[in-house]
């Protein structure tokens, strides 16, 4: 992965607007948060392979940055968005990793299922 | 340290590198004292978060790195019977209980063991860890008492001592420290955490010389103090 840039990301999120793509989703603090810090609250949140379409996509913010993506009747979006990378699966991949390298939130699009 | 003899050794966690920390010396130990070990690891951490900044893997890329990590921690401790099982990381608490047991009856069924290592049920912090441990403890529990093999549970919440006193199993695995590097050493993706609860650990008290690299610890369950 690489570091967002603004208008190559704006450039792949509209060339899967307007498709159904299966999206996966996904913000954590890691399970052992609440372990390692009893005064951690720990929550977050998971969707893998649900499908969706999008008639907008858009990268806001400087980095991290924000990303949504505007439905007919709803929204999908993340903050914290950090890289990204178009995979060898056409797959765009996007991803916050905060400091210590650890990921605390992905947006990922593709028109094929993900693996299980 | 020589461990008492057993038949066949039935290890079971949920994700690459579980074995690494607590108990990859044991099942080397055992392993050298020609003792057949069984490893099923039920998924392949496909949720771990150390991805690096700037990261090494992503999401989608980190089972298969992590798929090469275990059978290399595999190779380090001289194990040849390893069971990937398919299921997904941060899952498994969601999986159908019944399910659940029923992979665990045929896991036992299948290797016949004398001793099953995994997790103690609410004692071991992470919910897939959770989850294993009475998946397992219910499959032994409806086997007849006589037939049960002896299960060795690991408990490292911050309330487990409290709760469950010491450890009454401590292994010495000082002669298969080798062993064990070479595990921690393949787990290479997730070292940090590893260190990071060393250094807590170091922090809680322990001592530097009763520490991982010398020592692994279980509790031996006991089904009068059942965990339901």
């Amino acid at each position: 992965m690489e570091l967002v840039q603004v208008d190559r990301l704006q450039e792949l999120l509209n060339n899967f607007a307007n498709e159904d793509i299966y999206i996966h989703l996904e913000t954590t603090n890691g399970a052992y948060a609440a372990h390692f810090n009893e005064n951690v609250f720990n929550a977050g949140a998971f969707i893998r392979n649900v499908m969706i379409r999008y008639e907008l996509g858009k990268i806001a913010g400087e980095s991290p940055h924000r990303i949504g993506l505007k439905l007919p009747y709803g929204w999908v979006y993340a903050q914290g968005i950090t890289h990204f990378e178009l995979d060898e699966h056409g797959r765009l991949l996007m991803a916050g990793h905060d400091q210590a390298g650890k990921l605390a939130v992905a947006l990922q699009i593709s028109k094929t299922p993900f693996t299980y | 340290m020589t461990l008492p003899m057993e038949r066949h050794v039935l290890v079971v966690f949920p994700h690459p590198d579980d074995e690494a920390f607590g108990v990859s010396g044991t099942i080397a130990t055992y392993i050298n004292q020609g003792i057949p070990v069984t490893y099923a690891c039920l998924t392949l951490g496909e949720m771990g978060r150390n991805l690096g900044n700037p990261p090494f893997a992503t999401r989608e890329t980190l089972p298969h790195i992590r798929k090469e990590e275990l059978l290399a921690s595999a190779k380090a401790m001289g194990l040849t019977d390893l069971r990937m099982m398919g299921l997904r990381d941060k899952t498994i608490e969601f999986e159908d209980d019944e399910k659940m047991v029923e992979m665990m009856q045929s896991l036992i069924s299948d290797t016949n063991p004398s001793l099953i290592i995994t997790f103690y049920p609410n004692y071991a912090v992470h919910p897939d860890h959770d989850a294993t441990g009475r998946a397992m403890i219910r499959a032994v529990r409806r086997m007849p008492e006589e037939q049960r093999p002896k299960i060795y549970a690991l408990a490292f919440s911050n309330d487990s001592k409290e709760a469950l006193g010491e450890p009454d199993i401590v292994h010495n695995i000082k002669e298969a420290a080798e062993q064990k590097m070479g595990s921690m050493r393949a787990h290479i993706s997730q070292t940090a955490w590893m260190l990071e609860e060393m250094d807590k650990r170091l922090a809680d008290g322990e001592a530097e010389a009763e520490n991982w690299l010398n020592f692994e610890r279980f509790y031996t369950y006991d089904f009068s103090k059942d965990f339901e």
